[in-house]
């Protein structure tokens, strides 16, 4: 009980740091460094109350239960890491995935509605087609159809277990979530111009600032939140 | 399809149709289907290693990444110092990365997979992955809807056009490889000795 409401006092405490960044930030001049000082003070509180969060936290479930990698992943990495070599060398691309989402979309798009897809800023700077980024994606499928059918790990399953053992049976909650997730990833990737693929890999090894940037907050975002689905 | 057939004749005329050129896209499903294949074997289809990665018990994922980039980076610039590969430098827009960086890893939580797992996920027979992929389709799709305004906005906030890391210390390329992929790989030694998997 006494450790609820020092983290209610947390919170709070946190929520005015943010505001008095908020006012702070709002009386700076330069814009590029205001928007470096917001960030930085917003990454900053968010990190801060993510280690607090993690330090209390017990899991209520154990993800070291369910079956890992079949393979090491040194092993993997490397050979992703040599793949990417191979790519921008045989056909000048970086590894990438969520484009394929947009594509898919643009498609859609066209054959509802032509004009107004066409009228889109977002399909203006890159009408969607079926080009290398594309076939990679469903041929990433395929692999790894391969890979798990040729491993005997071949899921052919609903639901995830972990997710099973901590919200219960239902497909359509889980639908819900993993939609409502979705959604947000394609928004995120597409403002950030890329996923864990095209910036977390790609663009990482390429030394590009964006891309560490990204990939960190891709981290803080995400351990914040599954911190807190599968504690609170 | 009917679009691939078309180019394939005009390949060897047009330089300019090479994106859709057939050769292209079979090199394109090669790789994809090793990268799929590659992250199946390294259990990053599966939705316990990824949510146990944001949880911070499983640390798989991060084991993957760091050696992807720490090799992909080794070849990559040697590649580029002998100018046999060009680089693709996404812009850095602060104000754009950070809110979807943020965004992005919210809805990873949420979905547990990512887009590129989500599509391993579906191929391994985990059937959830295909409610992210509607969500990731409808996302892409809303954004598009936003493009217009995100472009006015969010992302002209903190805009620094391409800025590399060895540019913010003004170190040649070549050496500050080398001392990055050191201070990766110790990263990589320092969580392999403190975490169970």
């Amino acid at each position: 009980m006494r450790q609820r409401t020092t983290k209610r006092r947390g919170v709070r405490k946190e929520i005015e740091k943010n505001g008095n960044i908020m006012n702070s930030c709002a009386n700076t001049q330069p814009r590029g460094g205001l928007i470096l000082k917001c960030a930085a003070y917003l990454i900053g509180s968010l990190t801060l109350q993510l280690l607090w969060t993690a330090t209390d936290a017990g899991a209520s479930v154990d993800t070291l239960d369910y079956p890992g990698a079949a393979w090491s992943p040194y092993l993997v990495g490397a050979a992703i890491g040599v793949l990417s070599w191979l790519t921008f060398y045989f056909s000048n691309k970086p590894i990438g995935a969520s484009t394929f989402y947009a594509q898919l979309a643009g498609f859609l798009g066209q054959l509802i509605a032509p004009r107004h897809t066409a009228s889109l800023t977002y399909f203006k700077d890159k009408p969607p087609r079926v080009n290398w980024g594309f076939v990679f994606v469903v041929a990433t499928i395929v692999g790894g159809a391969i890979a798990a059918l040729s491993g005997g790990e071949f899921a052919n399953e609903w639901l995830p277990p972990v997710w099973e053992a901590r919200f219960g049976d239902s497909v359509a909650l889980r639908a819900a979530v993993a939609f409502t997730g979705g959604v947000l990833m394609a928004f995120g990737a597409r403002l950030a111009g890329g996923c864990t693929s095209g910036h977390g890999i790609s663009g990482t090894l390429q030394l590009n600032l964006a891309s560490w940037i990204t990939v960190i907050c891709f981290f803080v975002g995400g351990v914040a939140v599954a911190l807190a689905l599968f504690n609170l | 399809m009917i679009e691939t057939v078309k180019t394939e004749k005009s390949t060897t005329a047009s330089h300019t149709q090479l994106e859709a050129a057939t050769p292209k896209l079979i090199a394109g499903a090669i790789f994809g289907l090793s990268f799929g294949f590659l992250l199946q074997k390294g259990g990053v289809g599966k939705y316990n290693v990824l949510i146990g990665q944001l949880l911070l018990q499983d640390w798989t994922v991060v084991k993957i990444m760091l050696t992807a980039i720490i090799v992909g980076m080794i070849g990559v610039s040697t590649l580029h110092h002998f100018a046999k590969v060009n680089l693709h430098i996404k812009p850095t827009h602060i104000g754009a990365n950070i809110i979807g960086g943020l965004l992005f890893g919210v809805g990873f939580a949420l979905t547990g997979y990512c887009p590129g797992t989500a599509a391993v996920a579906l191929g391994q027979g985990s059937w959830d992955a295909l409610f992210g992929m509607a969500g990731l389709i409808a996302g892409s799709w809303i954004f598009a809807e936003l493009s217009g305004w995100t472009k006015r906005t969010v992302e002209s906030w903190g805009d620094f056009s391409k800025v590399l890391l060895h540019d913010l210390v003004s170190v040649r390329r070549g050496v500050f490889v080398v001392c990055f992929a050191a201070v990766l790989t110790a990263l990589l030694v320092v969580v392999q000795q403190f975490t169970p998997r």
